[in-house]
């Protein structure tokens, strides 16, 4: 006899039915109709309509069908919260059983019901389950404190079970400490700021200590939690880390990435002149690889983790290039996860192997997978100049096998080779010449163009080549036909006698037949350059080019160490920081690695050099590339949000939260003054015989400024970060309106058009009220100044520091990003007056609890500053609401 | 709804006020940015650790079983993993992280069934993966399989199982040793009893194990045959070239353990060459500090079967191969044949027999039959699938196995360019090729004295020969 006899249901209407057993005197009977009331519930059908007959069965002493009936509420208390109140007094009552295995059910069960009314039922059992003498129901407990958090933080904390949480981490029993860390680093992660898990050696001492002894899966909380801890010096965390090593060799693999994540962060502190700096590194390897002969997921994962180790620390797997060979079976997501570490580990040691085998993998079937291989094999030969010659001879074999898409990979990295190593592969011209047929791919079409156009002179049929493309101009993609262009432009330059009629030909198209704009653009340009001045059009059209990098796909340093402290999670595996795809929350904190810190020089504490904070004098550039792009363009998970209304209550939000927080640290910047109009109301007329009154009675030194102070331009973004291009500017408000001056610098040597600017969201919704107007091309080593006016109408997000801007420019280059702090104080409307009877309100509204109360002495009266005795707040106007 | 929304919100509880911004010493204002209850918003901190909910899934998409932790997932939501599963085209290529709008699904291919977790935090997706292969282990092991009907038809226990594996997003229990006294393992016999009797398979009291620092072993054992076993098993990685030589090459190997034992005993297991160890990982029992400075295996095992080390042999190491393969395949231009001649042989086999011999080719798709004449053993090919099986079965050096023949090629079409590679399956009893051997095992703490065996054996694992 199966339970597969629970899903049979007779005609009549099962629900009808199962109430009818449910009541039941019979107990096996009840039994059994829960048990198909379980069964339907696993197939997702929906039987919360019989809610209070299971409910009913639930005072029973027949352990089996108490556990039903608890499964059985899980599932549907929230649907039914007044239902579920029915079943507190069984609750209560089973937190007092003798049977410890009942005790830490109904505790627990209790926390999954989430339902609000529930909870202060809750709290007395959950205190004596928390102190309960058997740790089964102690370590229970510890879980339902985070479970009771989320539903309601406040009561957790008014009631001190954040304290009593924290005494567990002592407890005796390793499983209990395993909990109570994975608790409150669950709480901790809702609230950044909590500072819950207090870590300081001693309880780091404790965590290590646990973390010999509890389970598996405690052992891959506690690592987490270890490493968000700054051990404050490089013996500290070399003690840490010889501790934490013995994980590496556990056989779960989740405990092994943890550590391995603890490790590679605690290295950075490490000199790499110790002896055991090098140990170190030796070890990490063999549990890396290890990883690898795991389940085909868990790889998948380790793989793209290993990604990112590989680009932090080489040298940890650079001999074990061999474990990451293909074999033909692997699931098509291992495979190309493995390509893309065999090209990062390539180098002149191995290529010969690395080629070998990668010839292998373009022979194979997966169409995907063999592209892949074919790019790789272009990259190697960029990457590692000696093996140049051998990629190319490769690529020619493949190209010989006729196969399409082989043959039209092979090309369009053979273009970014001839880009890499100019004037040396020419030979194999005549063979690509061949397969101009094959070719139907935008991509390789448009390869095959540059090619011949750039090597124009020394193909003696290059024109005829061109204008067999030519022919079907119109049905180009628009890659193609840009490609086209410049070519007959390159080879009417080269070759001016033969190609007159060619070039006039496409000119022609470009401007007069199609539609496209760049198309049309462009070949104005070539045609008034050609028209005007030969000579400079040979300057501009054959110029030299820039070299191609050697590696690409390359994670930006700042980005790739963010992710070395989320190795194992989520972003990990997207390449993402959290922030780009958690929406909000954890957005905000950004983990970074620690400083380096030799051990003499350990006097300083480790708060003054935290890697990650801005500061004010050196603007950030923002790690992301791509990623935080779609931060930038607001293409989130969720809809986009904008509009007025919620930009503007959240504007005052920040403008709360801000100036309770950092009003010092942000106004009393080096070279920054508060200017005094903005903070204080004007006078508002007769007197009060408060203190209050005073606030009112500021008759003189408080005008309305026409302009506020303007703080001299900063460098935001130096040129060697942003190829070239400098940006340095500063914040204005002149009557009433906010404007960002820039002047953009081009240290470059070639052009920058095309300019455009975006904002990220920001704490008040800052956003470019146009666009970025630069009306000429911004030529090498000239300077333009622009104004660029803001509103604060845009999406609003709060930052860290609240006044932080990320900004991101594009020109034709690139898109680059950098991140700086705009002033408060353009902000403030210049008017701060406001009537008394709002303010009165205003200040009503403001709880209690947020009022803090100072004395200023000895501050003459005559001054312009006012005495404040009792001051509860200092009310102002955020402008743009 | 998104994070902005609840920022609204908690700006609008804390000032009341919504047409002034307001100066304030204002210290909690960050805290109230922390998203209320009941927000649908998802992916937000603190909503649940981990596991969401789970769905089994089988080969035909149907979902045939649903546990939420939380609060109910639409199946819906299983939409997008079918669109991937679709996209992928192979069952096994389905990529084990898929992102939708609101949810990050984390799935493992087992035994033919998609077990398909629904994630709404940043979580380890190693920790979610490490679990649902627990779970899978835990079906084999209290149903013999993990199949679709074996859970249909004890999907009380199932969910019993699952309830008792994951709470709240922290694994519970995921030992079978504790779990199998929490939950009996259902027999017939059993079951037959619990219906007569109406007696239940949950235990009743705590299991003893959970409590005491070692948590995979409970009190109380006892034996009347007292014995540990343990089985060597390694398996040879391998990729060979088209000429014969290794490219890469490594040994999986796992020590494997029955021990029947009662008591608690204490154990010491040494190996006469244990440098060969030098990647490993440990179960839990074992102490590492131990293994550390004497290379010696300590632990109080947990009962029954358990896995006790697995270990690799790196490729730097020399491997031996102990399989050659004189392998032609060729295809004629311009010809709707071709011609296929395989012959397997022994090299470092150390002198023991190789059996159990079989090997696969996945032909190429132009391939529309095939007419072979093998000297040992018998073949079949797949039409469909192309793909040809060779069982051989023991291998005999005086005559070495060969499969020769003719393949027919659908006519008209480009001969392939690729050619097929070997999957090579074998096994050699009582070696271990790496050339482990266990010196002796020591026992502590009890009186009695067990019966003691070890077992070597050798498989192929993933090895294949380019062609």
């Amino acid at each position: 006899m199966t339970d597969s006899k629970y899903f049979t249901t007779t005609k009549k209407g099962e629900i009808f039915e199962l109430k009818a057993e449910l009541n039941s005197d019979k107990k096996e009977k009840k039994k059994e109709a829960v048990k198909k009331v379980i069964a339907s519930m696993t197939v997702g059908k929906d039987v919360s309509a019989l809610f209070p007959d299971v409910v009913n069965c639930m005072q029973t002493d027949n352990l089996e069908l108490k556990k039903l009936v608890y499964l059985y509420l899980m599932n549907y208390a929230k649907s039914q919260p007044d239902m579920a109140i029915m079943a507190v007094n069984t609750f209560v009552k089973d937190c007092e059983d003798p049977n410890p295995l009942i005790r830490a059910l109904a505790v627990r069960t209790m926390g999954c019901i989430r339902v609000d009314k529930i909870t202060e039922y809750l709290c007395e059992p959950l205190r004596k389950c928390l102190k309960d003498e058997d740790p089964y129901v102690r370590k229970t407990a510890a879980v339902c404190v985070a479970k009771l958090h989320d539903i309601n933080a406040q009561l957790v904390e008014d009631q001190g079970f954040l304290d009593t949480l924290k005494d567990l981490i002592s407890d005796s029993n390793p499983m209990v400490v395993a909990n109570a860390v994975a608790a409150l680093s669950e709480i901790a992660e809702s609230h950044p700021s909590s500072n819950l898990l207090d870590l300081n050696p001693q309880s780091i001492n404790k965590l290590l200590t646990a973390l010999n002894e509890c389970t598996e899966w405690g052992q891959i909380f506690i690592l987490d939690c270890l490493a968000n801890y700054t051990p404050k010096d490089d013996r500290e965390a070399q003690s840490i880390c010889e501790r934490v090593t013995p994980r590496l060799s556990h056989a779960n693999s989740a405990v092994v990435l943890s550590a391995v994540k603890v490790l590679m962060k605690f290295m950075e502190m490490l000199s790499k002149d110790l002896d055991y700096y090098g140990t170190l590194l030796k070890k990490l390897a063999p549990p890396l690889v290890t990883l690898l002969s795991a389940e085909p997921e868990l790889q998948y994962v380790a793989l793209r983790n290993i990604n990112l180790i590989v680009q932090k620390r080489p040298e940890i797997l650079k001999h074990e290039m061999k474990v990451f060979f293909v074999k033909y079976n692997d699931p098509i997501y291992v495979k190309l996860e493995k390509l893309d570490i065999m090209i990062r580990l390539a180098s002149q040691a191995n290529i010969a192997q690395v080629l070998a085998e990668l010839k292998e993998y373009a022979t194979e079937v997966d169409v995907d997978f063999v592209r892949k291989a074919v790019r790789a094999i272009g990259r190697c030969a960029i990457k590692v100049e000696q093996s140049a010659e051998r990629c190319v001879s490769t690529l020619l074999d493949l190209i010989q096998t006729k196969v399409n898409y082989v043959v039209q990979e092979a090309i369009v990295v053979i273009k970014d080779i001839f880009r890499k190593y100019p004037n040396k592969y020419e030979s194999v011209i005549a063979t690509l010449c061949e397969n101009l047929d094959s070719l139907d791919e935008p991509e390789a079409r448009a390869a095959m163009i540059w090619i011949v156009g750039e090597y124009a002179e020394r193909i003696d049929n290059a024109d005829e080549l061109l204008e067999s493309f030519l022919e079907g101009f119109h049905d180009e993609s628009t890659q193609v036909q840009l490609q086209l262009l410049t070519a007959i432009v390159k080879l009417f330059l080269k070759k001016p006698t033969e190609t007159q009629e060619l070039v006039q030909q496409v000119l022609s198209l470009a401007t007069q037949d199609s539609d496209n704009p760049d198309l049309r653009d462009r070949g104005y340009i070539y045609w008034r350059l050609l028209s005007t001045d030969p000579v400079a059009a040979k300057e501009v059209v054959l110029a030299e080019k820039p070299l191609i990098s050697e590696e690409t796909d390359l994670i930006e340093p700042t980005l790739l160490d963010e992710l070395i402290c989320y190795i194992g999670t989520l972003a990990s595996v997207y390449h993402k920081p959290p922030s780009a795809f958690v929406e909000g929350g954890r957005g905000v904190v950004h983990k970074s690695l620690p400083p380096r810190t030799a051990s003499n020089e350990s006097v300083e504490s480790p708060e003054t050099a935290p890697a990650g904070a801005p500061s004010n004098e050196q603007p950030d550039v923002i790690p992301t590339q791509g990623d935080l792009l779609g931060d930038l363009l607001n293409l989130d998970l969720g809809p986009p949000v904008s509009g007025p209304p919620l930009a503007t209550s959240s504007v005052q939000m920040g403008a709360v939260d801000l100036l309770g927080g950092g009003l010092d640290s942000l106004i009393g910047g080096p070279n920054f003054v508060a200017p005094p109009a903005a903070a204080v109301p004007a006078n508002l007329g007769a007197p009060m015989g408060s203190g209050l009154s005073d606030l009112f009675d500021l008759t003189s030194g408080v005008g309305t400024l026409s302009g506020s102070y303007v703080a001299p331009k900063a460098v935001w973004l130096p040129a060697m970060k942003a190829k070239g291009l400098e940006i340095s500017g500063t914040f204005t408000r002149q009557v009433g309106s906010i404007s960002m001056d820039l002047q953009l610098t081009n240290k470059a040597l070639q052009v920058m058009t095309d300019f455009a600017i975006q904002f990220n969201r920001n704490s008040f919704g800052l956003a470019p009220a146009a666009p970025l107007q630069v009306h000429a091309p911004l030529s090498p080593n000239q300077s333009v100044e622009i104004s660029l006016p803001l509103n604060t109408v845009g999406s609003v997000m709060k930052m860290e520091p609240l006044n932080n801007l990320q900004v991101a420019v594009k020109n034709n280059i690139d898109v680059f990003y950098f991140s700086t702090l705009y002033p408060l104080h353009i902000l403030f409307v210049e008017d701060g007056k406001m009537d008394r009877q709002m303010f009165l309100a205003t200040w009503k509204d403001i709880p209690n609890e947020n009022e803090a109360q100072f004395q200023i002495r000895d501050c003459p009266l005559n001054a312009a500053v006012p005495e404040v005795s009792s001051a509860r707040s200092v009310p102002t106007r955020v402008p743009g609401l | 709804m998104s994070e902005v929304v609840s920022f609204k919100l908690s700006v609008r509880q804390s000032t009341g006020h919504s047409n002034c911004g307001v100066l304030t010493a204002f210290s909690a204002a960050s805290a109230s940015v922390r998203r209320g209850p009941g927000a649908e918003s998802l992916t937000g901190p603190g909503l649940g650790k981990m596991i969401h909910s789970l769905f089994l899934i089988n080969c035909s998409g149907d979902i045939f079983l649903e546990k939420h932790w939380k609060s109910v997932v639409s199946q819906s939501v299983c939409d997008y993993f079918f669109e991937a599963q679709e996209k992928a085209a192979d069952v096994e290529n389905v990529p084990p992280v898929i992102s939708t709008p609101h949810h990050y699904l984390i799935s493992i291919y087992r035994d033919k069934l998609f077990f398909v977790s629904v994630i709404q935090t940043e979580v380890p997706p190693l920790f979610v993966i490490e679990f649902l292969h627990r779970v899978a282990d835990t079906f084999q092991d209290y149903f013999g399989e993990c199949s679709e009907a074996a859970i249909k038809d004890n999907v009380v226990i199932v969910y019993e199982l699952l309830e008792e594996m994951l709470d709240n997003g922290f694994p519970l229990a995921t030992e079978s040793n504790i779990l199998k006294e929490l939950i009996k393992p259902p027999t017939i016999l059993r079951s037959v009893v619990n219906s007569i009797t109406g007696s239940s398979n949950v235990g009743d009291t705590l299991p003893t194990g959970q409590l005491s620092n070692i948590p995979w072993r409970r009190a109380g054992v006892k034996y009347t045959n007292n014995e540990a076993y343990f089985d060597v098993v390694e398996e040879i990685d391998a990729i060979i070239d088209k000429s014969g030589s290794t490219v890469f090459a490594e040994i999986q190997g796992v020590i494997d353990a029955c021990i029947k034992l009662s008591g608690m005993p204490d154990l010491s297991l040494s190996f006469m060459n244990p440098r060969l160890l030098d990647d490993v990982s440990f179960h839990p029992c074992i102490r590492f500090k131990r293994w550390e400075s004497e290379r010696v295996l300590s632990f109080i095992p947990p009962d029954g079967n358990f896995r006790l080390i697995s270990y690799r042999v790196s490729s730097q190491n020399l491997v031996a191969i102990p399989v050659y393969v004189k392998h032609s395949i060729s295809f004629k231009e311009n010809s709707s044949c071709g011609r296929f001649d395989v012959t397997i042989g022994p090299k470092q086999n150390m002198g023991k027999t190789i059996e159990g011999v079989t090997v696969t080719v996945h032909m190429p798709k132009v391939v529309l039959n095939m007419n072979l004449t093998p000297t040992q053993g018998s073949y079949t090919f797949d039409p469909v699938t192309k793909v040809l099986t060779w069982d051989v079965g023991k291998i005999t050096p005086q005559k070495l196995p060969s499969l020769k023949g003719l393949v027919n090629l659908q006519s008209g079409a480009p001969k392939p360019e690729e050619n097929p590679s070997l999957n090579i399956q074998f096994k050699i009893q009582q070696l271990a090729i790496s050339g482990l051997k266990v010196n002796r095992l020591d026992m502590y703490g009890e009186k009695y004295k067990p019966f003691k065996g070890v077992k070597y054996v050798t498989k192929a694992g993933k090895f294949q020969v380019r062609t």
